[in-house]
């Protein structure tokens, strides 16, 4: 064609030239954004003349095997937007004062030239202190020198320390794995200084309970590479393809090798658009779904006909064969629990007996004990905790009986709980006789006891389903349908299809699972039925297979060392750290708001009264008591205050001073601070938040933390409850307002914490600062650089910790010059001998037990303080990794030797006549961790498994001897992300070109899992939860209006609609972080709308873009609405999460005052069962065990806004 | 025969999430300036929907493209005597409502606000005047199906079905959507090209790549009516318009594509492809339900000796030719035929070519006695939207490429699980017309490629484009300061 010309003439191109000098950079550098995503994707970052330009995804990940879709390029368009903030008008530039503290510290200052009496005089004088606390959030920042705030920040502590004691000091940082050394900072000032960690993965309701209960493991999961091997991918609760960005296309190169993709959710999902199958499942019913598929697959696949490979794993990995002792219960029987090697004359004087479980054998046809269970874990004798099936006393072979059905002695009728339906069922059961310590007794596989809860009758008599179509029998595909919305035969189509593919791979099925699921009040249940479908068919522990659990689970690869230097277990032991959801759910007050009838409606249970009364805060301080939960502040005075006066009272040893604590307590002299909440002496008073938006993103119940932490204006409409509810705790008239002398935020934007704190410190993005980062979606660690100096007067996390830490060092030197002895309380560990302290349900308060620190009661430790000293210890690594080793998932191995390669070829520091590995430097810390982890370092690695082999008795070396070798630096990650080592401390297995899927280790090499049988549980042998009536895998109805009474409070201006209130991870941020920046708010709506369907939003009067007001008793937001045939009728979705600094009118129904964040509309609701310590799986450790801030059982009310928006 | 070479692309729609990834790299690489705030050379949208700017596809509305005059190509918005007669007046061109006002927020406000009785929030302003404005649209509004009572049943596409059709697109558990990620289409015949009245458009020699002059525009703007796709801007700030550039500096480089690279679904392919420029006018010429087809017809195969040896007597280089032989693009474009050319009816021939989506079954009770992946049958969305889209109405086409998407997958789930019955697999490959052994390279090129294969840049030879303008006795193009001197030295 003739017009169409093909330019060649280089001088008429010479203006190319412009576009090519828009694209030249200077330089490139590796680096990553450290935001709470689980990405992990390693970034180049464009820097030119100076300036970061802009930053494109790395390639070059080493791949795992040719015949594996390689990570590369890993990145999002969140990540990719993150070098906008840099120079944004959003960026904290300098240091910033609340302007009301800055008057008054100033004007103090001028009167006291100490500054710590400085500090003293405001917050000791009510009327100051409210000043400044009620001016939070309202505006008058002003910006200071980093002199003055560090002096502030420093003399505040200080006075803190001396009035009140270290435990009143606590930090928020979430995640550490997406930098880990910038939590470090801050968690390692705290815990040299006494002071406390709050954790986040519970609190973020991250936390999935059912992985400890199964599994007695917190969480580990397949890389997002293993998918690829995966050949049923069922997605619930989670939205890939919107918020796992980087790893969805393993999903679609999957499907294109003929894996199937099905996605449960509520609304037409991105994932689901994705999926060959959408089961649109009503939302939070996940567990009904699958309890029925379960009943499918027990009937079809080991009832009817049994699949070899599927006996053959329950019966070598899960508890299945393993005999539950049947109790009485009027005319009928129940579950009780397992049946413990000591009851058995065979197994009289084994040690630890009671935690030693029974399987029948075939081949002998009695009650046997297998080795690997709790009891062999921690018995003197190593080497008998494995899986080989061989029983622990005299090394027989083994064979499990799954089922006494057609060998059994008797049928007993065995009663089980249906709660939605208000109803009990009585089923038999196949039992044998076995003669123990007690006389006879009645005892059921949990393989039976799986059947009869499902109610796949096998034959046997009672109230089991008549077939799938009978609706009234639990866990019927007929049954299910009133709960889900799912027709039955969807459901035995996705039995038929998941368990026939398992069948045909060896369980090469996965579920890809989430907050959709993970965030409501039941989820473990939920989780359990969708284990249990795994575990049926043999899939956990394969490539391809497992629950893989995607929200918050940052995967923090070196964690041995990294906990060491990160709660300064280098220098003392043991570490404050505390589980966030009970700390917030009692110090922001929002157990005040909740009655006790409030929990029996949540949580239903077959015979109410006992165990599971009261009001949720007699559970909580019932845990801490008993040594369940840790809680701080711990005692009604400060831990230095407690040894004085034990020391005054004569104890001169650290065992008298914990004797001394032990009388009082017993005598009520002294008390846990939990027991009387709002008393002055029970306070928290100074907050540092770093890396986090603890205000408003992560704050469930955000309105209770402004009024009851902050004392500043809130929108509660929500009325006090707990008057005359609560036994356990002191009830004051007076609900405390604004506990929190300080608030410090470290921040590079300018987010709704850092506008309600008082002292705002600019933080240094992550293109600025050195660090590292790993996560559980690919199995490298690579690192932060700066390929920037940090802008303005930003300086790293690690530069402020440490230069907060000199600064109280110095002002220490005056006021706590002498090095303090402080009691540190602490709850029953896991992976300690502590998991065989309470089988029973004993309360020393009520005299049921002696008060034995560490077994019936908190563990009591005296630890001595040097703050003068604290700086130093700060950038030093301490000398108890070299004498102590390192320890994580209760294994310890030595690395006295590679502590003494750092101190001989790395950077050192001196002081007190020694030398110790610098710290100084966040790039010096990395490189310690790097060398001593065993992830990263081939002899570590060596030697931790040499460590397990030990205890577990089978060969496991000969995992790390090949990569023996390895020595990772900082500098080598800087070249190209690394991949890492296989460790003892993880489950996995990655040698020889293999994706990381959890459990691997165990199903191949016989490492037990941390549980008490050593298997994966689908019976939780616990007191607690047999009175909750959820030991076996169980449908509780989901909590509705009537139940949550969102709206008591609530005025009702019509028209409006009531919506079940979901707050989903969205599109366009990661949490906050994102959301408020220019690139995504312009590719989204200019805002974080409500997204409703467009019949409810007919209903109302709404158009798509109206401004709504989304109201309830917690508090209100305002926004536009989003109006999509997507969304199914009757909930409405807010995606995670928005900033109330961006765009946010103000709130008619709540006196015009600014409209809220997300969550101005919940609060938490923790759940009791989660609160069980000091037994086996169910014993505490930090981000682990714990109750969760679930926040999906919530309704609100939403209207349009009448006319225009106020600003 | 008159060979020439393009750099062409292939978006695998069944792969694409919609993250807009793409987008931020092309943005902050390319747009983030004053005059082209409105302005995204690379946007992705939600089908159905109305697109960005609303309504793009609406050539009554707009005018763009090519027609059919008298056997030959013709502008739909006329030809220059039309051109002129509109030079100062030109109805069919976007405005800014069409696109969106830009917007930023009063940031500062949060720093700076005085201590009061209330929390401050940063105000939404117009990033043109700096005014507080109401957000009303944006480059992505229907996002997922945002607003789909308003944006979705807008889609012009919808007008191909049925008003039942229509209605139960929007019932949700029969509704569907996918992404569509658009850039230039760097066209063989670029409507763009034709309507400048100053010839300052062009398509570069060595690659294709087309390119507005930044010194020879003179803004009359015909060419923003002229592009169908609504794929060249005005940059209000210069005066000049400006487009994608298929981030020729990288691909200079070897570099893939600033949207290529940042492709995080691993959508995107990029490859030479041969074609011969005596055949476009014809091509463009015939039938709509031909015009597929037709394209394909112009592509020569570079494996061919004699196609080779053309080229060479073309001017075509010997790196190209050998980027063209490992191209791939030719493979799913013409070998396999599963990258269809986006509204060919257009007639521009454009040169980005897209795999259509494996589209979501019907949800419910329905399923329950469904197969056991996608069928076509079963597709939630009707064929003739899509056929719309890549077929220029033929649906054939489209079917076509659908039956090789599930074949493929039925062809390895036959192989790696053996659930289904055996004949399942072979049937379906022999209907879609795959042999076993291309059903395995299309599913490794789909899901196995790495950056290297899944981009092909050719060596482009910069030093030939510089010599005429270097000094040989210096430092051949890295001088001491400019590249180009300022104006005036």
């Amino acid at each position: 064609m003739s017009w169409i010309q093909d330019l060649v003439s280089p001088r008429e191109r010479a203006w190319e030239d412009l576009y090519r000098n828009r694209h030249q950079h200077d330089k490139v550098v590796r680096s990553t954004h450290g935001v709470n995503c689980t990405g992990g994707c390693s970034w180049n970052i464009h820097v030119k003349n100076g300036v970061v330009a802009l930053e494109t995804q790395a390639l070059d990940y080493p791949r795992i095997s040719c015949d594996v879709p390689g990570y590369e390029p890993r990145g999002c368009q969140r990540g990719i937007s993150a070098s906008w903030y840099l120079y944004s008008p959003l960026r904290v530039k300098h240091p910033y004062l609340r302007g009301a503290l800055m008057d008054l510290w100033r004007a103090a200052r001028a009167e006291h030239a100490d500054p710590v009496a400085a500090w003293a005089s405001i917050v000791d004088d009510p009327a100051s202190r409210r000043r400044y606390q009620e001016a939070r959030g309202k505006g008058g920042l002003r910006r200071t020198t980093w002199e003055e705030a560090l002096e502030l920040v420093a003399a505040s502590t200080v006075h803190t320390l001396k009035r009140h004691g270290p435990d009143r000091i606590i930090g928020f940082s979430p995640i550490p794995a997406m930098s880990m050394l910038s939590f470090a900072a801050g968690s390692r000032f705290l815990q040299l200084l006494g002071g406390v960690n709050l954790s986040f993965y519970d609190w973020y309701c991250d936390l999935p309970n059912a992985s400890p209960e199964v599994w007695g493991e917190q969480t580990d999961v397949a890389e997002s590479a293993d998918w690829y091997h995966s050949k049923y991918i069922v997605s619930m609760g989670s939205n890939v393809s919107m918020t796992r960005t980087p790893d969805v296309h393993f999903v679609a190169e999957a499907r294109h090798d003929g894996a199937k993709f099905v996605v449960l959710s509520p609304d037409f999902s991105t994932s689901a658009k994705y999926a060959d199958w959408w089961v649109p499942l009503h939302a939070g019913q996940d567990g009904a779904f699958w309890l029925a598929v379960d009943h499918v697959i027990l009937k079809e696949f080991h009832a009817d006909r049994q699949v070899p490979f599927f006996a053959d794993y329950v019966g070598r990995y899960s508890d299945a064969p393993f005999l539950v002792e049947l109790e009485r219960e009027g005319e009928a029987w129940v579950p009780g629990r397992m049946l413990p090697a000591s009851q058995l004359a065979r197994y009289a004087g084994e040690e630890h007996g009671d935690f030693k479980f029974l399987l029948w054998d075939e081949a002998s046809d009695a009650p046997r004990m297998p080795q690997g269970t709790l009891g062999f874990r921690w018995q003197h004798a190593k080497g008998r905790w494995n899986l080989e099936l061989k029983d622990g006393s005299d090394g027989a072979a083994l064979a499990p009986r799954l089922s006494f059905l057609g060998a059994h002695d008797a049928r007993y009728r065995v009663a089980f709980a249906e709660h939605a339906e208000g109803k009990v069922a009585h089923r038999e059961v196949p039992v044998r006789h076995v003669e123990t310590a007690r006389g006879r007794v009645a005892v059921a596989t949990v393989y039976d006891l799986l059947f009869a809860r499902h109610g796949v009758s096998r034959g046997l008599g009672g109230e089991y389903a008549k077939d799938y179509d009978d609706a009234e029998a639990a866990y019927t595909p007929a049954w299910q349908e009133r709960y889900t919305g799912v027709d039955r035969k969807d459901v035995i189509k996705f039995a038929r299809e998941w368990a026939t593919t398992a069948e045909r791979t060896n369980g090469k099925c996965s579920v890809i699972i989430g907050a959709g699921v993970n965030q409501w009040y039941h989820a473990d249940l939920a989780y359990r039925a969708a284990i249990t479908g795994l575990v049926l068919c043999g899939c956990v522990g394969r490539n391809g297979g497992g629950l893989n659990h995607y929200v918050g689970q940052e995967k923090l690869a070196p964690v041995a060392p990294w906990a060491a230097l990160a709660f300064g277990l280098d220098w003392a032991k043991p570490a404050r750290l505390q589980n966030a959801p009970s700390f917030h759910y009692v110090h922001s007050d929002q157990w005040r708001y909740e009655g006790a009838a409030d929990l029996s409606h949540l949580n239903q249970v077959r015979a109410p009264g006992g165990f599971t009364a009261g009001h949720t805060l007699d559970h909580q301080v019932r845990a801490v008591r008993q040594g369940w939960l840790p809680f701080f502040p711990q005692l009604d005075r400060s831990p230095f205050e407690v040894v004085r006066q034990a020391e005054a009272a004569g104890a001169r040893t650290d065992q008298e001073i914990a004797d001394w604590v032990v009388r009082q307590l017993r005598e009520k002299k002294l008390r846990f601070a939990v027991e009387d909440p709002d008393a002055p002496s029970s306070w928290p008073r100074v907050w540092f938040i770093w890396r986090g938006n603890a205000l408003l993103a992560s704050a469930k119940g955000h309105e209770y933390f402004l009024r009851h932490y902050l004392g500043t204006h809130d929108a509660i409409a929500a009325g006090e409850a707990a008057r005359g509810e609560v036994k356990e705790a002191v009830w004051r008239e007076e609900a405390p307002r604004g506990k929190l002398d300080l608030i410090v935020d470290l921040n590079f934007r300018m987010d709704t914490s850092a506008l309600y704190s008082d002292v705002v410190l600019p933080a240094a993005t992550w293109y600025e600062k050195d660090d590292l980062n790993t996560t559980d979606m690919h199995s490298y660690i690579h690192p932060l650089q700066a390929a920037v100096p940090p802008c303005w007067e930003a300086r790293s996390d690690w530069d402020i910790f440490k230069a907060v830490a000199e600064k109280v060092s110095e002002l220490a030197r005056v006021h706590l010059p002498r090095p303090v002895r402080d009691l540190v309380l602490s709850p029953l560990q896991h992976d300690t001998p502590a998991e065989l302290a309470q089988r029973e349900l004993r309360d020393w308060a009520k005299g049921e037990c002696e008060p034995v620190p560490g077994k019936t009661m908190p563990g009591l430790a005296v630890v001595e303080r040097d703050y003068p000293n604290l700086h130093r210890r700060f950038i030093s690594l301490g000398p108890v990794v070299r004498k102590a080793g390192l320890s994580a998932h209760g294994l310890t191995w030595p690395v006295a030797d590679l502590y003494d390669e750092l101190v001989r070829d790395r950077p050192t520091v001196e002081w007190g006549g020694e030398r110790y590995p610098s710290l100084e430097k966040a790039a010096q810390a990395a490189d310690a961790i790097l060398h001593l982890a065993p992830e990263t370092n081939g002899e570590s690695a060596w030697r931790a498994f040499k460590a397990e082999e030990e205890k577990v008795g089978l060969p496991l070396a000969d995992l790390a001897e090949k990569t023996r070798g390895v020595r990772l630096t900082f500098a080598d990650l800087a070249r190209q992300p690394r991949r890492l080592l296989d460790s003892p401390c993880w489950t996995g297995l990655t040698g020889g070109g293999r994706t990381y899927s959890a459990y691997c280790l165990n199903v191949e090499r016989l490492v037990p899992w941390r549980t008490l049988t050593g298997r994966q549980h689908f019976y939780l042998d616990h007191p607690g939860f047999l009175a909750f009536d959820e030991a076996l895998p169980t449908y509780k109805a989901k909590p509705e209006l009537a139940v949550l009474r969102d709206l008591d409070a609530t005025a009702d201006r019509r028209p409006s609609v009531t919506l079940n209130y979901l707050t989903p991870h969205g599109k366009w941020g990661i949490h906050s972080t994102y959301g408020d920046n220019l690139r995504m708010l312009t590719l989204s709506r200019g805002i974080h709308p409500l997204w409703m369907n467009d019949e409810d939003a007919a209903g109302i009067g709404v158009a798509d873009n109206d401004w709504v007001e989304a109201v309830n008793d917690n508090g209100a937001v305002v926004t536009r609405a989003v109006v999509s045939a997507r969304i199914p009728r009757g909930l409405c979705l807010l995606y995670h999460s928005p900033e109330r600094t961006v765009g946010v009118p103000r709130a008619p129904s709540r006196g015009n005052r600014r409209g809220g964040g997300h969550n101005s509309l919940t609060r938490v609701r923790l759940k009791p069962t989660l609160m069980l310590g000091g037994y086996g799986q169910f014993t505490y450790a930090v981000n682990y065990w714990g109750p969760t801030g679930n926040n999906r059982d919530t309704f609100v009310r939403v209207t349009k806004l009448e006319g225009a928006p106020r600003w | 025969m008159n060979v020439r070479a393009q750099i062409s692309s292939v978006f695998h729609l069944d792969k694409c999430i919609g993250c807009h990834t793409c987008s931020v790299a092309c943005k902050n690489q390319w747009t983030d300036r004053r005059g082209v705030e409105y302005a995204w050379w690379n946007d992705v949208e939600t089908k159905p929907g109305a697109g960005y700017p609303v309504l793009w596809e609406d050539q009554e509305k707009y005018r763009g493209g090519w027609t059919v005059e008298g056997g030959r190509p013709a502008l739909r918005q006329g030809g220059p005597g039309a051109t002129l007669a509109r030079l100062f007046h030109n109805p069919a061109l976007p405005v800014l409502k069409d696109y969106y006002e830009p917007f930023t927020y009063r940031y500062q406000d949060l720093f700076d606000a005085p201590a009061g009785d209330d929390q401050p929030t940063a105000r939404p302003i117009s990033l043109l005047d700096g005014r507080p404005i109401d957000i009303e649209s944006g480059p992505n509004w229907d996002d997922d199906l945002g607003g789909s009572p308003v944006y979705a049943a807008q889609d012009p596409g919808l007008a191909r079905l049925t008003a039942a059709e229509r209605e139960q697109l929007f019932e949700v558990e029969r509704l569907a959507f996918f992404y569509l990620p658009r850039i230039c289409n760097h066209c063989l015949n670029p409507a763009c090209v034709a309507a400048c009245p100053s010839g300052a458009i062009y398509k570069r020699g060595e690659d294709g790549v087309v390119l507005v002059s930044q010194d020879k525009c003179r803004s009359w703007r015909m060419c923003i009516s002229a592009c169908p796709y609504k794929k060249v801007y005005y940059n209000w700030s210069t005066g000049k318009s400006e487009k994608c550039i298929l981030c020729y500096p990288r691909l200079e480089v070897g570099e893939a594509p600033a949207c290529f690279h940042t492709c995080v679904g691993r959508i995107r392919y990029l490859g030479v492809l041969l074609y011969d420029a005596d055949r476009l006018a014809a091509a463009a010429s015939r039938p709509d339900a031909e015009l597929v087809e037709a394209q394909r017809e112009v592509l020569l195969d570079p494996a061919d000796p004699a196609v080779a040896a053309e080229a060479r007597a073309s001017g075509v280089s010997e790196q190209v030719l050998e980027a063209a032989r490992r191209s791939p693009v030719w493979r799913f474009v013409k070998e396999w035929g599963l990258a269809l050319p986006l509204h060919a009816e257009w007639r521009t021939l454009p040169m980005l070519f897209y795999v259509p989506p494996l589209l979501p079954a019907l949800a419910g009770p329905a399923e329950g006695d469904g197969g056991f992946f996608t069928s076509l049958e079963r597709a939630r969305l009707p064929l003739r939207y899509l056929a719309g889209l890549f077929g220029a109405g033929n649906t054939e086409v489209v079917e076509a490429a659908y039956r090789k998407l599930i074949a493929v997958r039925l062809h390895r789930r036959a192989a790696q699980v053996g659930d289904l019955p055996p004949a399942a697999a072979a049937g379906a490959l022999a209907a879609a017309g795959l042999t076993p052994r291309q059903a395995d390279e299309i599913y490794r090129l789909t899901a196995l490629a790495s950056m290297p294969e899944r981009v092909v840049i050719p060596g482009l030879a910069r030093e030939e484009q510089t010599e005429p303008t270097a000094d040989p006795q210096r430092q051949y193009a890295a001088g001491f300061g400019f590249l180009r001197p300022p104006v005036g030295r």
